[in-house]
């Protein structure tokens, strides 16, 4: 059964998700010198969005949907899997680290073949462009986390994450910084922030993520866009239970400890958003393949 | 195991009467029967020895020399005999109705005859344990699809697809035929139950065997580079033997590993290093290939190699561990490797037929002319999804299940404080993790592509539903895929008999370490179950919302053009060119482009061909030097009966003279 702790976590998770956002915008709206939208912007638009009636592309079947409810379905049980630092996760099991890629990859497909479903070529664009990073970003995820594995020697997200604390970090400093690097690298791949996609761009051209969910709208667009919090929840928890190896036992401190991370974390990421360019699209791979070789030169440095 | 000749029986019987029969309707009818009831008779053979675990055997009087009659189906037989009675059930039900209202006019009854040989022989190849009998049915499995494969034999391309297959077969048989003959001759007899004890604390000779074993068997499991006959002779079959052909028989390749394995007893590590090297070899490669085809049964043929590829790298785990001693290992490994030989015949056989559908709609398989058909063919479309879904691994289907006990196996290495294990762990995860992306993005592509958007082609627009059979037929492979995925725990346990079998360990202990996994599943299951709850609410709220609202129906967004045609769709090529690009120096496509010029362009093109590499860059230039110096032998002959003569006269006085020093 899932203690009571974990499942506090995962509702925090569940509340605290669509935050996240608010704060990454209002940090670029900070460092551009703009007022920028309320921190709570996103709960208001997901509010509308429930409200809303939907307009649906005369070419989209059944499957286009059903795509937004497994979008969200997967990410929340992703959820299920995904430790909050030392805070164990709501089920917790061997190997529940290809759970959660295998939900990741559930909730991509969903949303990608939903957008094929319109039969528009923009749409098409961003699905093809979507699967083509994540068939490089899915190994990069399991090089990080098999790393992590390895010199935890634990084989759940839960005992792997537990063991990171501040003594196993003085202990393999190299190996956790380089896969912290990496894991840098996959947040803002598997969000498709910049400098990889850019969330607010006007031209449909450029997009990845959001010229997929063009033609959705309604509840269906809000499903995405709170699927999309969770996801950003979820990867981001990953990278800062990595940094913030604060395992003191107490459930407060602890949760309080890795919140203030998360809200770091989204300053950080709106911070890199306006320092930086999108990439020329041929240049994401190599990004992501760098990242992964990061990965590796851990895994080594931990073997030898 | 009377019920096993039974369905041999059963099989012949239903397949001659299909052959000799003048009215085409009784042939397809006792065809399929045959097929059926044979097959069922078969599933009850095997099922009791899974069941009970005691093997069965037969030995019989046989009037050839070196050779006995000897028949013996344990567990491991028993499991690979699932997916080909299994298969061929479905294949048989779905197939009576795809011939008889196929496009052709030509009378396919006889089509039966070759359909239930392949059946039978591959069940005798799986029970025979005397090498003239497992050579003797081996050869027949060779044979009798090479006469679906040329099915279509007014087609240029079909009879080109039948002489691949046949030269790839044979040269993996040329290797079978030296390693059965060498263990013979130390053996002195031809019995399977001798060649154990010969092998005994000969490593050189086991490692030769193996190697021999592998790329005989390889080459009809289809690993690369013996894989060229894959996507040729596929398409070529009609659909419902390509199920069988890719579903089965390929899998028959993987029993001939296992078994020579079990017959060599402890491994050395190299052994689990090559099948890793060869499976991730396969597996990438298969799946690169695949995603720049345009042919629907030739992307699923590559796909066929892939998953050759992941049963392999399961294998190859569970053989590392077994030479190295790490039980986890080798239980975890070997089960990932033989549940993904069902579950691969699921859902391939699922896939081709599908695919069969789709081709009976539309009348073509290229990628190209097809799309929007999900709202025409619901079933086939669902169904097809399903199966797309599973190959890809995607959580909560049967694939999913035996790629996360491969990924398991390569977690439980990496966190082993050996480099050399935890590298192999490592390597298995990586190659998984890429293999998984890459089959995600072209299942999406021929999933996306086929069925999804708007009809690129008339025919297309006009396609209709599949018969009742064939629909029936994918739906309930369909319906194992999901039913597998939800039922792991179980599935997982009940194989530890076969597991058992396969490595010698004792059931307990392998059972002992299945709780890992088994264990691990259960969290998966439960995941699973709030996944499809949380779905399941999601829907339900959005269907609440939007009952009362506007949902009216609009033209796709085009930047604000209000015309979109299907040809401004996105198509294959152009949503798979960005990895093709990436992966060109494995891809090897072959691309031509005269791009518009000037201000009034006149004509232009792209064309792009996909033909593999490895036919193009090895098989080819080496079977036309061949040619060549079968040509210059020309010389000696002349087609007169007299010099022939003197050829043979010339031959016997020059042995005499050889002799007598």
């Amino acid at each position: 059964m899932p203690t009571p702790g974990s499942l506090a976590a995962t509702v925090c998770a569940l509340v605290l998700a669509p935050l996240l956002l608010g704060i990454v915008n209002r940090t670029k709206s900070f460092v551009a010198g703009r007022r920028g939208p309320p921190v709570l912007q996103l709960y208001w638009d997901l509010a509308k969005y429930l409200r809303r009636g939907a307009v649906y592309g005369d070419t989209t079947s059944w499957l286009f949907r059903l795509g937004p409810v497994i979008g969200l379905a997967a990410a929340a049980a992703a959820l299920l899997v995904t430790p909050f630092g030392g805070i164990a996760a709501p089920v917790p099991f061997t190997g529940d680290l290809i759970v959660l890629a295998g939900l990741l990859a559930l909730g991509r497909f969903a949303t990608v073949l939903a957008a094929l479903d319109t039969g528009s070529s923009f749409e098409g664009m961003g699905a093809s462009r979507e699967m083509h990073f994540a068939a490089l970003a899915e190994p990069a995820l399991l090089l990080a986390l098999a790393t992590l594995a390895h010199a935890t020697d634990c084989l759940s997200l839960t005992a792997i994450y537990r063991a990171i604390d501040a003594a196993a970090w003085i202990g393999a400093l190299p190996t956790f910084a380089l896969t912290a690097m990496t894991l840098v690298v996959l947040m803002l791949v598997e969000n498709t922030r910049i400098p990889v996609d850019d969330p607010t761009t006007h031209l449909e051209l450029t997009m990845i993520h959001e010229v997929m969910v063009l033609d959705h709208s309604g509840p269906d667009l809000g499903y995405i866009h709170y699927a999309a919090a969770l996801k950003f929840w979820i990867v981001g928890s990953l990278l800062v239970g990595l940094v913030v190896p604060v395992r003191s036992g107490d459930f407060w401190l602890d949760l309080t400890a890795m919140l203030a991370g998360m809200a770091g974390l989204a300053v950080a990421v709106g911070i890199i958003e306006s320092a930086m360019a999108r990439y020329r699209l041929v240049h994401v791979p190599q990004f992501i393949v760098g990242a992964a070789t990061l990965s590796a030169v851990a895994f080594i440095i931990r073997l030898v | 195991m009377l019920e096993f000749f039974i369905a041999i029986l059963l099989l012949f019987l239903g397949g001659l009467v299909a052959a000799c029969s003048s009215r085409s309707d009784i042939g397809h009818r006792a065809g399929q029967i045959g097929a059926i009831v044979g097959s069922v008779f078969g599933l009850v053979a095997a099922v009791r020895v899974l069941i009970g675990g005691e093997p069965e055997g037969a030995l019989g009087v046989w009037h050839m020399p070196g050779g006995t009659l000897h028949f013996e189906i344990d567990a491991v037989a028993a499991f690979f005999l699932l997916p080909v009675f299994g298969l061929s059930i479905v294949t048989a039900f779905y197939g009576r109705t795809y011939l008889s209202t196929g496009d052709g006019e030509r009378d396919s009854a006889a089509s039966w005859f070759h359909l239930n040989l392949l059946t039978a022989s591959m069940a005798l190849v799986i029970a025979a344990r005397d090498g003239l009998l497992f050579l003797l049915a081996w050869e027949i499995m060779a044979l009798s699809p090479f006469f679906l494969v040329i099915f279509d034999d007014r087609k240029e391309a079909a009879r080109h697809a039948a002489w691949t297959y046949l030269a790839a077969t044979h040269l993996g048989t040329a290797f079978l035929l030296v390693m059965f003959v060498v263990l013979g001759g130390l053996a002195g007899t031809s019995d399977f139950d001798a060649y154990g004890a010969v092998l005994r604390g000969h490593s050189t000779l086991s490692s030769a065997i193996f190697v021999l074993a592998l790329i005989g068997f390889g080459a009809k499991a289809g690993i690369v580079p013996a894989h060229v006959w894959l996507p040729e002779a596929h398409p070529a079959a009609p659909s419902h033997a390509s199920a069988l052909m890719s579903g089965s028989m390929i899998k028959v390749g993987i029993y001939g590993i296992v078994r020579i394995l079990m017959m060599l007893g402890t491994p050395e590590p190299w052994w689990g290093w090559a099948l890793i090297a060869i499976g991730a070899t396969s597996g990438v490669l298969g799946v690169l290939f695949a995603l720049a085809q345009h042919d629907l049964k030739r992307l699923l043929a590559y796909h066929s190699v892939e998953n050759i590829g992941i049963i392999l790298l399961g294998i190859g785990v569970g053989v590392l561990g077994l030479a190295t001693g790490l039980l986890p290992l080798a239980v975890i490994g070997f089960a990932a490797g033989l549940l993904h030989v069902v579950n691969h015949c699921i859902f391939k056989g699922l896939l081709f037929l599908g695919a069969g559908a789709v081709q009976h709609a539309a009348h073509t398989l290229d990628l190209e002319e097809l799309g929007g058909l999900l709202k025409r063919m619901k079933w086939t479309g669902t169904a097809f999804l399903i199966g797309s879904a599973a190959i890809v691994g995607l959580p909560p289907l049967n694939g999913f299940v035996s790629e996360f006990l491969l990924f398991t196996s390569g977690f439980v290495a990496v966190a082993h404080p050996l480099a050399s294990i935890a590298t192999a762990g490592l390597i298995v995860i990586v190659v998984m993790g890429l293999i998984s992306g890459l089959a995600a993005a072209c299942f999406a592509k021929a999933f996306g592509i086929v069925f999804l958007g708007s009809p690129r082609s008339p025919e297309a627009a006009e396609a209709h539903e599949a018969a009742r059979p064939m629909t029936a037929a994918m739906a309930f492979l369909a319906a194992l895929c999901v039913i597998i995925g939800l039922a792991a725990p179980v599935v997982v346990a009940a194989s530890a008999g076969v597991v058992a079998a396969a490595t010698g360990i004792a059931v307990g202990t392998v059972g002992d370490q299945l709780t890992i996994v088994t264990g691990a599943l259960t969290g998966t299951v439960i995941v699973f179950a709030i996944l499809i709850v949380v779905g399941a609410l999601a829907w339900g709220l959005r269907a609440r919302r939007l009952a009362g609202a506007a949902v009216p129906r609009r033209p796709v967004w085009g930047c604000g053009y209000l015309f979109p045609s299907s040809r401004m769709q996105y198509t294959a090529s152009s949503f798979a060119q960005p990895l093709v690009t990436q992966f060109h120096l494995f891809i090897r496509n072959r691309e031509a482009l005269v791009p518009p010029k000037g201000y009034f362009p006149a004509a232009s093109s792209y064309s792009s061909d996909s033909g593999d590499p490895f036919l193009r860059l090895l098989f080819a230039p080496t079977f036309r030097w061949f040619d060549r110096m079968a040509t210059r032998l020309n010389v000696i002959q002349h087609g007169h009966i007299h010099v022939y003569v003197l050829y043979v006269a010339a031959t016997l006085i020059a042995l005499l003279i050889w002799e007598s020093f």
